[in-house]
């Protein structure tokens, strides 16, 4: 971890509207095209469902609903990354997955409290490459929302 | 020697062997002199030693041997059995529990038995019938006038023990018997015979010399010494040489043998086959609890297979479906076969993966006879039908909630002594644990004969927890009343005690319960006890399932919860207060419609006259389901919707049908209120 300057972690980039997203390659499963989803009902709006994963029942969430980003159809490109969290294994859709890098370490900046609008929590930091901006993700935070949350309680 | 192959079935057997233990220590309490319960414990007790030292774990090894020799004792009646004994025994076997598990946690089992083993050596020695007598009577025993291994001596060797005798030496007959594994028993035996002749003479040896270096014999050598060290000694001796199991020294007198040479010649026959006897039980060791051949697999193993078959019945299910499609005779009749042959395969494997429930049961004894000690009650638990079977998952599940229950039982349902004779009831209290099977269900049972639960304590409780309001009161059921010691929230006060005791997170018993998909019901007199009874599903894996549509999305109702399915019209609704209800056989019916519940998008607009309903149960209590439409009946395999969505509305969990599509199992209950 002190040697920072040596560090490479490689991540999966991924697309929600025009902003690059990351998670790290080591927390995802696989990345799976669309599939039927089967509806749970009465979760929260940004949990599409259920879908059998190679004989695993598997949640799939819609980033862009989870993110506050205007819903859109799903295409060709819509993808489903399978993320895997302590004992949770999650699938997020996300308009199209599009590369695995490795970003050195260094370039990593912790979120920038001044965007303002950007006020959440599962943004871990802000990766600046030549010509682009990777967005690295929470995952922790990305899947236990208040949302989540309250609908414990309110069941539990 | 690399014993770490063995670690695994070491840890089995002497967790095994400790059970019986326990088991058979609570017994010897009620029946101090039946000599089979002390055979076992003693059995129990050597085997383990055995395998201790072996593992080379001394710390077991010695306890063990303690314990052996008490047993020994008593089985000689030289110690008489007493409940403070029984105190100290459990605490030795609780210690040796715990080095086993200290043991299976990859240490190395060492422990501090110094205060322990200390007791067990008072009671060895001084314990016995008349404290101070009995140790000089032991000894004038230890001088015995049998031999019992060596069949005769001739006159030679006998006027040779006789002189010895009178000059103030010691006869020994010595008993030495080889480890099992022993390479070079001719070694060993030569070696004990160094030993022997640099501090006495040996006699006669049984079977002869030469016989011993050809290592013609099975483990064990007898042979007579004439010595002047004392026994302890020489028996030291003989075991610095390695690889020896034991030393058995007989110390006996020539003059007393001769007097008794004519009872002898019958005598040691039937000795001798009696010793054989031991040591087949010896070898043929657990074999003798159970004759039934069985194998043990590990239970990995199990759930591999199990998960292999799931994948079939799914499969299974798609290729019904295929085969209906095609209205291929010979497929469908082909499909029908394996369906039939895949459900016999599965009754197999979901018996294979029951054990009784006597794993769980079988600690509760000793749990309640310290609680009971703690609490100064006196406390008897009537155990029904400990062999009644289920699922390892459920065995594995059920422990803790059982644990609670009784837990509080002991605590808050029976009373103490003097209480009790004050109510007039017998001041021994009796808590019945019963299990058994019905249809496709296990019920377990906790009832005791205590203090029953108070309701208005309960009900003031709950009012003032927020549990129910003032209005509700009136339309609860006894039943019910008691059913709100489980929900939760209602046992945040500091003392609880009061309110007749229970409520101690009684809602995560209850939450653990219907997790296993179980229920618990509660019922109770005051003063004459409570019935806790518990109702679970024989097997978590694979159920029946009605497959029922709303709109295009399919759900799965559990069949066990299904009464009947009904199509009616809509003339056959009733309005009462609101609600939609029908009259089912005579009884009134209220109306749940899913589609609402599960906000289902109404795409088509269905104009029939006629519903859907699928009637279910819960306890006594009836719904009616209202769907689109019927599909049928399938068996399928549960699965768990994963750690992320725990707390989906009225849904157990989820399935994989025959076209790879998730299908929602509902979990009715939660649609009961």
């Amino acid at each position: 971890m002190e040697n920072e300057t040596m560090l490479e972690q490689k991540v999966i980039v991924f697309q929600l509207k025009d902003e690059e997203f990351a998670v790290p390659v080591k927390q995802v499963g696989s990345i799976e095209r669309l599939m039927k989803i089967t509806r749970v009902p009465q979760t929260a709006d940004f949990v599409k469902g259920v879908v059998n994963l190679r004989g695993v029942v598997t949640p799939i969430i819609d980033l862009r609903v989870r993110f506050g980003i205007e819903a859109t159809d799903y295409n060709e490109s819509t993808r489903i990354i399978i993320v895997s969290l302590d004992d949770m294994e999650v699938g997020l859709i996300v308009d199209a997955a599009n590369d695995v890098i490795d970003i050195p370490v260094n370039v990593i900046e912790p979120a920038p409290e001044v965007v303002g609008a950007v006020d959440v929590d599962y943004i871990e930091g802000v990766a600046k490459l030549e010509n682009r901006l990777l967005i690295l993700l929470d995952l922790q935070k990305v899947l236990t929302t208040e949302e989540m949350k309250e609908l414990k309680t309110v069941e539990g | 020697m690399d014993t770490a192959q063995y670690m695994d079935v070491f840890i089995d057997e002497s967790t095994e062997h400790l059970e019986v233990l326990y088991k058979k220590l609570l017994d010897l309490e009620k029946n101090p002199n039946e000599k089979s319960i002390i055979d076992e414990i003693f059995r129990a007790a050597h085997t383990l030693k055995g395998m201790s030292a072996t593992m080379g774990f001394q710390d077991i090894a010695n306890l063990t041997h303690k314990l052996e020799n008490i047993f020994d004792g008593i089985r000689y009646e030289k110690i008489a059995v007493n409940p403070n004994m029984i105190d100290t025994l459990f605490e030795t076997v609780d210690s040796l529990n715990a080095m086993v598990e200290n043991i299976s946690n990859g240490s190395n089992g060492a422990r501090e038995v110094g205060p322990i083993s200390a007791k067990l050596e008072a009671i060895e020695n001084g314990d016995s019938l008349p404290p101070a007598v009995a140790t000089t009577e032991v000894e004038e025993q230890v001088i015995s006038s049998n031999l019992q291994t060596i069949p005769s001596l001739d006159e030679f060797e006998l006027s040779i023990l006789n002189e010895s005798s009178e000059r103030g030496f010691s006869n020994y007959e010595i008993t030495v018997t080889l480890r099992e594994d022993c390479l070079l028993k001719g070694a060993r035996v030569f070696m004990v015979f160094e030993v022997l002749e640099k501090i006495g003479e040996v006699i006669r040896s049984e079977p002869s010399v030469s016989d011993l270096e050809e290592e013609n014999f099975d483990v064990s050598f007898s042979l007579i010494l004439v010595s002047e060290q004392p026994e302890a000694e020489i028996k030291e001796k003989i075991l610095k040489v390695s690889e020896i199991e034991q030393v058995s020294i007989n110390h006996f007198s020539v003059a007393k043998f001769i007097e008794n040479k004519q009872q002898k010649e019958t005598v040691p026959a039937v000795e001798q086959s009696e010793l054989k006897q031991v040591e087949k039980e010896k070898q043929t060791g657990k074999a003798t609890n159970s004759t039934s051949k069985t194998i043990r697999v590990n239970i990995d193993r199990l759930d591999v297979l199990m998960n292999l078959f799931e994948e079939l019945v799914i499969d299974r299910g798609r290729l019904e479906q295929i085969a209906g499609e095609l209205q291929h005779h010979d497929l469908q009749e082909t499909v029908e076969r394996m369906s039939r042959v895949s459900g016999n395969l599965q009754n197999i494997i979901l018996t294979m993966r029951m054990v009784p429930i006597d794993q769980v049961f079988s600690r509760f004894p000793r749990m309640i006879r310290n609680l009971a000690r703690e609490l100064q009650k006196d406390i008897e638990l009537e155990i029904i039908g400990a062999d009644t079977e289920l699922d390892r998952t459920v065995i594995d599940e059920i422990g803790d909630p059982l644990v609670h229950l009784l837990r509080n039982a002991i605590d808050h349902g029976i009373e103490t002594p003097q209480v009790r004779r004050e109510k007039g009831k017998p001041e021994q209290g009796t808590i019945k644990l019963e299990a058994y099977h019905s249809g496709n269900h296990v019920f377990i049972e906790i009832s005791d004969d205590g203090a029953g639960i108070n309701k208005e304590k309960v009900l003031s409780k709950a009012l003032t927890n927020g549990i129910i309001t003032e209005s509700e009161i009136d339309t609860l059921t006894d039943q019910q009343i008691y059913e709100l010691i489980m929900s939760s929230g209602f046992s945040t006060a500091e003392k609880i005690s009061d309110i007749s005791g229970r409520g101690v997170g009684l809602d995560v018993v209850k939450n653990t319960i219907e997790s296993l998909g179980g229920s618990i019901s509660i019922d109770s007199s005051l003063n004459e006890g409570s019935i806790f009874s518990i109702q679970l599903p024989l097997t978590l894996s694979i159920i029946s399932v009605l497959l029922v549509e709303l709109d295009n999305e399919k759900y799965a109702i559990p069949l066990s919860s299904i009464i009947e399915t009904a199509i009616m019209h809509k003339d056959q609704i009733l309005s009462a207060h609101n609600k939609h209800v029908i009259d089912f056989r005579g009884e009134v019916v209220p109306l749940a419609y899913l589609k609402d519940i599960f906000s289902v998008l109404d795409s088509s607009q269905n104009n029939s006259d006629y519903v859907s309903v699928v009637i279910v149960k819960k306890g006594d209590k009836m719904a009616g389901l209202v769907v689109d439409s019927f599909i049928g009946q399938q068996e399928v395999v549960l699965k768990s919707l994963g750690n992320y969505l725990t707390n989906a509305f009225a849904i157990s969990g989820a399935t994989i049908l025959g076209d790879g599509e998730v299908a929602l199992i509902i979990d009715s209950n939660a649609l009961i209120k």
